[in-house]
């Protein structure tokens, strides 16, 4: 059953790029439990408003669950304390009521924050331009069963291309390395049949592009998987190490 | 074809052939003279981003905008279900005439005909084309495409990848739109919102656009324009659509010029999260394939207040099954929709508010087992469990209707250019394919249909059609353009009153559901129509946007959408109430038969409605497009 708790928010404040940030502090009282952390976060905006003072500015878009567009660091997590859940899903009853909770922007080199909560993730457009497609024309495509694609190989390619381009697994890593998103952009077209032709071109184009954005080095500490909430897995990271290697060789 | 100058430009012949036919008799652009053409694409759903990708692959140059941070947020990535197509790959008897009579009769005889067809012979090439980008469609272990059951249909055409459909279309779309951007084929624009048509000698030749970034207001010119910014249904506050869905740039090349068609028609889906607290800012979808395994319920008795276990068999009423017996739970979506509010307003209901049915896979899983329902249709499970905190595997899912599509939209004729030259329209911000109900997973095949097919073919007509005199970005209509928009923008943040911009949202959407949602009758759509004036009038004396015009400024930009839906909310209701007939999801208590059933009213009112802006609180001039049926012939739809 849904209750109201009051709770203390610490949320970090920047009015643009070039200036620098800092946190402020508001209460956020009478929150019903079943809202979400977003809908927590409208109730306090509008209140803001209601004084004249400048709303929270956050990225957010269809709140369920599938854009990617929403994420915050809640209490140093990546889109909060829920596993496999993104901010929008959070809901306030995993709060407790007197709870004080922070609330961060993504923090990364690749990721130049804008305002507030909402940062700049053009780099992972920019990685997507240097392979992660298959170059087929409009109108050029065989009818669809002339290549089969066996279940399994079908299935892998699925679980890599849930991935929501949210930026959370940057966010969560210590060297804020996009291993994670690159891997499954890979990995989904680099399983098909269909993916062959560009395989190499692909993996040696897209990891060239993502060094080239600032992003930092996979040492293995795994937080990308913990805070991805589509649960993608780090053994893409180990198939792109993999296809990167031979097509190093091969290049 | 044409009635009070409406010219819907279907071609002559027998239906297979016309879209052949029309492809050869159309006008082409040689190669070495398309890069000479500049077209402008606001949107980058599926519709959008196809369109883009194809035109830049041809040799145009392609500018296209978004207003996300990044063009593959567009809401088509929310499409849960799947994608239609007449493959019959099922061998159960499917044909693209199959899939272009349902198409018609779902709609409820209120769509374009030819337009039908043209969508349902072009669906099988979208499968080979997605199949081809590598989207990860559903397979067997044979290694061949799966199949499921959608409403409004009983042959299985619907293809799907897992619960979310619409995200891997749209990733293939995107990574098609980027592959060309890194072609430099397009230029992408991301964080734009269109503010203004920019309208040169008659012709569509540009837009205006805020970065909502810097908030500096900036003309983009070309050749011809396309508009595949999705539909309004965010009029009513709370629908499945995404926060950022909005009218703003159908209705501001509506007050161009562009006719808005058939605005009333809205599609209310059966099956989402039921509404619960008024802190609420959307509602969520469970996909309608949930109907293949789930049934639906609500106890006999009223006022029933016993946990759902506890009621048995006997005393529940499976009142899908027990209606339309030939099609259950998978009647169309305005059918479902009804009979759910129906039970609900006789008593029936449950949950908290008694405003929710259940949706109940105890059979299910007896039959099938819990691993089977997790296969298909895990992620909603789990997303249902987070957002009720109730686990659908042993409690029912408690659902009911909200507001899901548009079908009503910017009129287009069979090229999907508006009545203004040089305005293409596609996807759900058009009007033309489903009529006045969309059957389920027909969305995505009408964006993916327009944009990788259609429009190729038929913008290269007109640009080969006509002459343009080169214009830069500091024509005086540009700057004409830029003057308004910052004039408005300015205007709203002027005001500082005491009501925020969500709180007049609130206030319109409420409104339109209770007046214009799923029942609607003469009197409360003559009080929609006082009223939406008056919520408008305070609007612009008493709304507050805090922070300035020079930066990310989210509420500033929502005031401006909510600007636009006060403005277009009028018209929606007044169409509703001009259409003295019910059909698809348009129903009018005052028509309808004695078991409660829409009832049309083909002698008066075939035809498509386009309205004419004519100024703000101004009663628009209506045209008539006649439509004729000489395939699918004009019936009472059955689903018994």
């Amino acid at each position: 059953m849904s209750r109201k708790i009051n709770l203390t928010l610490k949320v970090w404040r920047q009015k643009n790029a070039s200036s620098s940030g800092r946190f402020e502090t508001y209460e956020a009282k009478g929150i019903d439990t079943d809202a979400s952390f977003l809908e927590m976060l409208d109730v306090v905006n509008e209140q803001l408003e209601k004084r004249g003072v400048e709303p929270i500015a956050f990225d957010h878009d269809c709140r369920e669950g599938i854009c990617g567009m929403c994420g915050a660091v809640v209490n140093g997590m990546a889109h909060g304390p829920e596993k496999e859940t993104t901010l929008c899903q959070l809901h306030m009853r995993k709060f407790k009521d007197g709870d004080t909770i922070t609330i961060e922007p993504w923090r990364a080199n690749g990721f130049p924050i804008v305002r507030d909560l909402v940062c700049d993730r053009s780099a992972f457009d920019r990685i997507i331009s240097a392979g992660g497609f298959i170059g087929v024309r409009t109108g050029q495509a065989p009818e669809a069963h002339s290549v089969p694609v066996g279940k399994d190989k079908a299935d892998w390619a699925m679980d890599a291309a849930e991935c929501i381009g949210c930026g959370a697994c940057v966010a969560a890593c210590p060297n804020a390395s996009a291993m994670l998103f690159v891997s499954a952009k890979v990995t989904h077209l680099n399983v098909l049949p269909q993916g062959q032709p560009e395989k190499n071109k692909r993996v040696l184009g897209m990891v060239s592009q993502m060094d080239a954005e600032g992003f930092g080095n996979c040492s293995n500490h795994y937080e990308c998987e913990a805070a991805c909430p589509k649960g993608i897995s780090v053994k893409n990271i180990a198939k792109m190490n993999r296809d990167y290697l031979a097509a190093a060789i091969k290049a | 074809m044409s009635s009070n100058g409406l010219d819907s430009r279907v071609p002559s012949g027998p239906i297979a052939e016309k879209w052949t036919r029309h492809k050869f008799d159309m006008k082409l652009v040689n190669p070495a003279n398309k890069r000479k053409y500049t077209i402008i694409c606001v949107g980058t759903g599926l519709a959008g981003a196809s369109a883009s990708a194809s035109l830049s692959e041809l040799g145009y140059k392609v500018k296209t905008f978004c207003i996300q941070d990044s063009p593959r947020r567009a809401h088509s990535i929310a499409a849960q279900g799947g994608i239609n197509a007449a493959k019959n790959y099922q061998n159960d008897g499917d044909s693209v005439y199959r899939l272009f009579y349902d198409t018609v009769k779902g709609g409820d005889f209120r769509a374009r005909e030819a337009n039908v067809y043209r969508l349902a012979e072009l669906s099988v090439n979208i499968i080979d084309q997605c199949v081809a980008q590598g989207v990860p469609f559903a397979r067997e272990y044979g290694g061949l495409l799966d199949n499921r059951s959608f409403g409004g249909a009983q042959v299985s055409r619907t293809f799907y990848a897992r619960g979310q459909t619409g995200q891997q279309l749209l990733l293939g779309a995107y990574s098609a739109l980027m592959k060309e951007v890194a072609k430099k084929g397009v230029e992408l624009y991301t964080r734009r919102e269109m503010l203004d048509i920019i309208v040169i000698d008659g012709k569509a030749r540009g837009i205006v656009v805020r970065n909502l970034i810097t908030g500096k207001l900036e003309s983009h010119v070309g050749d011809a324009v396309i508009l595949a910014t999705g539909g309004y249904g965010n009029v009513f506050y709370l629908s499945t659509n995404a926060k950022a869905c909005n009218v703003t740039a159908a209705w501001r090349a509506h007050k161009k010029g562009a006719y808005f068609a058939n605005p009333c028609y809205t599609q209310i889906h059966p099956t989402c999260i039921p509404v619960h607290g008024d802190y609420q800012s959307k509602l969520t979808l469970m996909s309608e394939s949930l109907r293949n395994d789930g049934r639906i319920w609500v106890p006999k008795k009223q006022g029933d207040t016993r946990s759902p276990d506890q009621i048995p068999d006997a005393e529940r009423d499976y009142y899908l099954e027990r209606k339309y017996p030939s099609f259950g739970n998978l009647a169309p979506r305005d059918i479902s929709s009804r009979s759910a509010k129906e039970q609900c307003d006789a008593g029936r209901g449950v949950g908290s508010t008694g405003q929710a049915v259940y949706l109940d896979f105890r059979d299910a899983i007896n039959r099938l087992g819990k691993d089977v329902i997790e296969a298909r249709y895990g992620n909603l499970f789990q997303m249902y469990d987070r957002i009720v905190d109730n686990d659908p595997y042993k409690v029912p899912m408690m659902i009911y209707p909200a507001v899901h599509y548009t079908m009503g939209g910017l009129w287009v004729d069979y090229n999907l250019m508006s009545n203004l030259p040089g305005l293409h329209v596609l996807g759900e911000a058009n009007f033309s394919d489903h009529g006045a109900n969309r059957l389920g997973a027909s969305a995505l095949m009408q964006g993916l249909a327009d944009g990788y097919f259609v429009i190729p073919y038929t913008i290269g007509h007109y640009l080969a059609s006509n002459k343009f005199e080169p214009i830069g970005a500091d024509h005086a209509e540009c700057k004409n353009a830029e003057a308004e928009a910052k004039k408005r923008i300015d205007t709203l943040l002027s005001i500082k009153g005491k009501r925020t911009v969500d709180d007049f949202h609130r206030e319109l959407g409420l409104l339109c559901w209770d007046k214009c949602g799923m029942g609607r009758n003469k009197a409360g759509l003559e009080e929609a129509l006082q009223k939406i004036p008056a919520i408008r009038e305070e609007f612009w004396s008493n709304v507050t946007v805090v922070g300035s015009g020079e930066e990310l400024n989210q509420s500033l930009e929502r005031a401006g959408r909510v600007a636009d839906f006060l403005e277009f909310g009028e018209l929606m209701v007044r169409d509703a109430l001009h259409r003295e007939e019910s059909c698809g999801g348009h129903f009018r208590e005052e028509h309808q038969t004695e078991d409660g059933e829409a009832k049309r009213d083909d002698a008066n009112f075939c035809y498509a409605g386009a309205w004419e802006f004519s100024g703000i609180g101004s009663t628009p001039n209506l045209h008539k497009e006649q439509l004729e049926f000489n395939e699918v012939h004009l019936a009472t739809r059955s689903y018994k």
